[in-house]
Formats: structure tokens, sequence, C-alpha cells
């Protein structure tokens, strides 16, 4: 199986990679397809695909069970998948959970924490136990899947929910961090890098406020995890969730992080099968982890295409995807700074439209991104615009991007997002900032 | 005409900057309210009906945002509501809805008849993209919840 992708020396060249991706090069309508909605999903190289096929065809069986060849060959490989996929973000195997996705790893560690709650764990699990009055953090900046899972958390245990407070141009308010996060703290969960800003947040700085007051650290890394090197180690935090889909991987699979003495002291949240030393009628004792968060029939040949998957990543280079889509982000956010009505949500920069009140965090130079930007086209409806790119072959996503508390925060209902991987080229964002400009005369809005 | 002019009929972008029935009546009678949102894109509405003594539909307005086509299309159903003289029976305007609907989920089989819908026609085109269905019937929903909620006591 070939799993190295096209690639000449040096920086990354899109061009070379996109013949890896099949999907790319469709039409749509009659026109290339331009792909600028990776922060959604991300499109699959061959090598992930094949991967996938490849074990369905001809090592497909059940994993941790039954006696015959198959099965233990399915098992190597689903293991070394976990390997793999662990030593991509700087762990160990054991501290790999397999889930269906980010959301569900988000999930599995509320129901959990509420479980130690109910004192369904083992004596190490008291110190998640919540009280009434206990805080949970947040930042105003997070995707619904790293807020809602925690309001209900909260309004099952009587726990608070806060939020730290953003700047203007979308970094996050560590003044306001420093004060949000107290005493009561006990949980601080957040994302790496927002799906609606683009923008890599000061993981070590919070990490390190967290760890003043003894707070559990939860890191939402869908979306650094497919764009920059990842060490969830090095950064320090507890726990850490990622989504398969979005870095080349298939759907279905994603995953928790977590510190060992962390995820050891965690009770189980879906229980069953697979996940177990003893049963009897009246109660069961619990595998250590991963397996203990592992309940049922695993995503199997979902973990095999995902190793694919961070193959192919690491093959290109973390450090160079990072820098092609930097390159990719300048172009896209210069530009649109200078099309006529449009406002980007968390940029303050000069030359950016309309200022708001509430000031700056960094400045422009010191904010590391990765490849989108959302905005706001005055006059013309985030729906409209997709529509109209969307006839020109131009994929974005158009909505809320489940964050609607920032897109509130912000004061809109739904934006525009452009957002890249690392296939696409300068010329398909030129492309699609140029189809932009003819939007507002369409709809017949005056400059 | 491209696919996209048959989407965006000049009617509909005129309906959506300049439309009709926005800003809900405070006018005197019995009215219901229903409030819809799309939770795709977060679009909304509040639609006010207003029923005449006889339990016609006197008038409908509303208030809210949204892309061009949701807008238009609330537009055009407030017209149409208000066009039909000594009001419109409900039974009537149940029928409308439910062809309405019928139209737009038929994925561009089903055109909408410019006799019985007025302006609404140009809506037609719609119904080809499915992820636009929803933004085209906020408004009819909308109706179609208050006028069940105009009926309880």
């Amino acid at each position: 199986m070939v799993t190295t992708p096209t690639r000449t020396a040096g920086a990354l060249d899109p061009r070379a990679l996109r013949g890896d991706f099949p999907l790319l090069g469709r039409q749509v309508d009659g026109r290339p397809l331009v792909y600028l909605d990776s922060a959604a999903t991300s499109q699959k190289p061959r090598a992930v695909i094949d991967a996938e096929v490849a074990f369905l065809t001809t090592e497909n069986a059940a994993v941790h069970r039954g006696a015959h060849t198959l099965a233990a060959e399915a098992t190597e490989l689903y293991e070394d998948a976990r390997a793999t996929v662990a030593g991509f973000v700087g762990a160990s195997p054991e501290q790999l959970v397999w889930t269906s996705g980010a959301t569900a790893a988000l999930n599995l560690i509320a129901y959990s924490i509420g479980n130690a709650t109910l004192g369904r764990g083992a004596p190490a699990s008291a110190r998640f136990a919540l009280a009434p009055g206990d805080e949970i953090v947040v930042t105003e900046s997070e995707h619904h899947a790293n807020l809602v899972p925690w309001q209900e958390l909260a309004a099952r245990t009587g726990a608070v929910l806060r939020h730290i407070r953003v700047h203007d141009d979308g970094t996050i308010d560590l003044d306001a961090a420093a004060s949000v996060i107290g005493e009561r703290t006990r949980i601080l969960a957040f994302t790496h890098v927002s799906n609606v800003l683009g923008i890599v947040n000061p993981v070590e700085d919070l990490v390190a406020l967290a760890r003043d007051v003894g707070a559990l650290t939860v890191l939402d890394a869908c979306q650094s995890a497919p764009h920059l090197p990842l060490d969830l180690p090095l950064l320090g935090v507890d726990l850490a969730v990622f989504s398969g889909h979005k870095m080349l991987g298939p759907y279905g699979i994603g995953g928790l992080y977590g510190r060992s003495d962390v995820l050891e002291a965690l009770p189980p949240f879906l229980t069953g099968g697979s996940m177990i030393t003893k049963v009897t009628l009246d109660r069961t004792d619990y595998l250590p982890p991963p397996q203990r968060f592992e309940a049922g029939t695993q995503p199997v040949s979902q973990a095999i295409a995902l190793a694919a998957a961070v193959r192919y990543l690491d093959a290109v280079g973390m450090d160079a995807v990072h820098d092609h889509e930097r390159a990719l982000e300048q172009r896209l956010r210069e530009g649109l700074r200078s099309i006529d009505g449009v406002r980007m949500l968390g940029d303050a920069a000069e030359g950016g439209a309309r200022r708001q009140t509430g000031g700056a965090g960094r400045s422009p130079a010191e904010i590391d991104r990765v490849g989108l930007a959302a905005f706001d086209l005055d006059g013309v409806h985030a729906h409209d615009v997709g529509q109209y790119l969307d006839s020109r072959g131009i994929a974005v996503r158009v909505g809320h991007h489940c964050a609607a508390p920032l897109h509130a925060r912000f004061g809109l209902t739904a934006s525009v997002r452009a957002s890249t991987a690392l296939y696409n080229t300068v010329d398909e964002v030129d492309l699609f900032l140029d189809t932009l400009t003819e939007v507002r005369p369409f709809f017949g809005v005056s400059a | 005409m491209s696919g996209l002019d048959a989407l965006y009929q000049e009617l509909i972008l005129e309906h959506s900057k300049r439309p009709h029935g926005k800003g809900i009546s405070a006018a005197e009678g019995v009215t219901a309210t229903s409030h819809q949102r799309n939770p795709i894109c977060g679009d909304e509405i509040t639609l006010q009906v207003r029923m005449n003594d006889d339990g016609t539909v006197r008038d409908v307005t509303w208030d809210g945002a949204g892309c061009s086509i949701s807008q238009a299309s609330a537009s055009m159903l407030a017209v149409l509501v208000d066009e039909r003289e000594g009001g419109m029976p409900r039974a009537e305007a149940s029928a409308l809805i439910d062809g309405f609907r019928e139209a737009m989920r038929s994925r561009g089989t089903i055109a909408i008849d410019e006799d019985t819908y007025g302006d609404a026609e140009a809506l037609s085109g719609v119904s080809k993209y499915t992820a636009r269905v929803k933004c085209a019937m906020l408004a009819w929903v909308a109706l179609e919840d208050a006028l069940v909620r105009a009926s309880r006591p």
C-alpha cells in the first residue's frame, strides 16, 4: 500500500499533493471544484481510502476476541493504528482512546466527571467530583461541542459555567482569564484553534492559570491537529480531543488523549462489552484505559484509515503544512481586507473594516493562525454569498459554524467561512477573492 | 437563464430589498404569533397573523433576519394574504401552505402556479436547491403554526 504522498523536496507543493486526492479533480456545474471548506471536513487522499478498503477486503474481523488468524491480524492492525495516531500527537498508545469523534470524546469526559460526582469511580476519581458552586470555565469562542456538554454537566451537578471573553481581534483576553479562573474553577475547557477565527490560542498560558488552582484542562484540538505540529503532553493539557474526518481521515473516528493519571482515575461513560475484566449479575470490574472507555464494537476500519491519514500528514511534514497554510491565510486575510463591505470576525488589524470597541489583544503580526477566515459581507446574507460562490464552483461554509455565541459577540447570526488545507493553492485563494468581488454587484448592493 | 439567475429571479431580489409586511402590526384584533428558527443558519422569523371576526385571515406581518430567499418568501406570503379581499378562509391558507411545501420538496418537478401564488411563483427555482428549501419555507411554517395557535381557545 502506498502511503507516501507525492511531494517535492523542501516546501510543500500543493499542486503535487492534489493528485493524491481523487475528489479534488471533480467539477461542479462544469467548473473545477475549489474546495475551501476543510474546517468542516477535509478531503481524503487515496492512501486513506485504500487503507480502509484494503482492511475490509483482506483483514476484516472483530478485534480483541476470537482466536483465528483474521482476528489476530485485525487486532494487530487496530492497535498499531492506535500507536501511530497517538504518536502523531506526541502521546503513548495507552493515552489514546478511540471515540466516534470529538463531540463523543467531549461528552465522554463530561459524563465521566458526572459519574465521578455520583461516586461511581475508584477512590482516585473523587478529585473530579463537582460540588454545587464549583466552576467550569470555557471561552467565548468555543464550538458548540465544547460548550453544550459543559452546560449539561453544570446543570446535572450544580456547578456554575463561566466564560472568558475574547478581544475584538479574536484573541483570548488573558486578563479576563486570570480573573475568571479562580479557587472554585475545577475544569477549564478551551479550543486550541477557533473554527471561526483560526487563531492559535496560548495553551501554555491558560494551562498555567488552571494549574495554579488545580483545575482540569480539556483542549479541543479539532482545528489544530490537521494544520500544525501537535505535541499534547508538551502542551501540558490533562485531556484533549480531535476529529478524524477533519484531518484527512474517515468519518466516525476521533480521539481522546489523556494524561495517564487522569485517564486512570476517570470512571467509564459508556458501559458494556469489551471494557470489563469481570462481570457477575450484580457487579462489574473495568479494564484500565484506554479500553475502559471503549465499550462495544469499535470503528476498526476507520481507526486503521486514520492511521494512514496521519502517516500521510507526517510524510508531508506538519511544519511544512503549517507554513503553507499560514501563507494562504495571510493572502486570504489581506485580500478580504481590500474588498468593500467585508468585515472579518476577529480581525482588528490596520486596514480592516469597521473597528469594534473592546480593544485588541496581540498585535496582528504576533497572532499565529491556521488557514481560515470568517467574514460578513455587508448587504448580502451569508447564505446568498455561499450560493453565488457555489455557482462558480467554490465551496465555502455559511452559517454560524456551530459557534453561535461567538457570532453573537460580533453582532452577527451568520458568516461566510473560507478554510484551507494542505492541498489548496494560492490560485484558488485568488479565484475565491476575485469571485467574491462579484457578489455585491450581483445582489444589487452598492459599495 | 443560468442556474443562479433562475434561483435569484428579479422579483426575489426586489422583495428581499423592499419587503412587504415587515414589522409586526400593532393594529387591534385577535392575533396569534409564531416564532421560527432555522437552526442550520440561525435565521429567524416572528410572524403574526390577525384574524377577522368571521375567522378568516385578515393580514400577516412579520419580522426577522435571514437570506434573500427567506426574506422574499415572507414578503410574498404577506402580499398573498393581503391581496385576498375580505380575508382569506383558513382552509384556503392551509391549502396554500400545503401546496407550497409540496412544490418546495419536489426537487424541481412541481412549479408554483402564478395565478394561485402571485409573486411567490418566482420561488419555483428554489426547490432544485435542497439546502435552500428551509429558507423559503420559514415564513410559511410560521403561518401554519400561528394558525394552529389562533384556533386554540
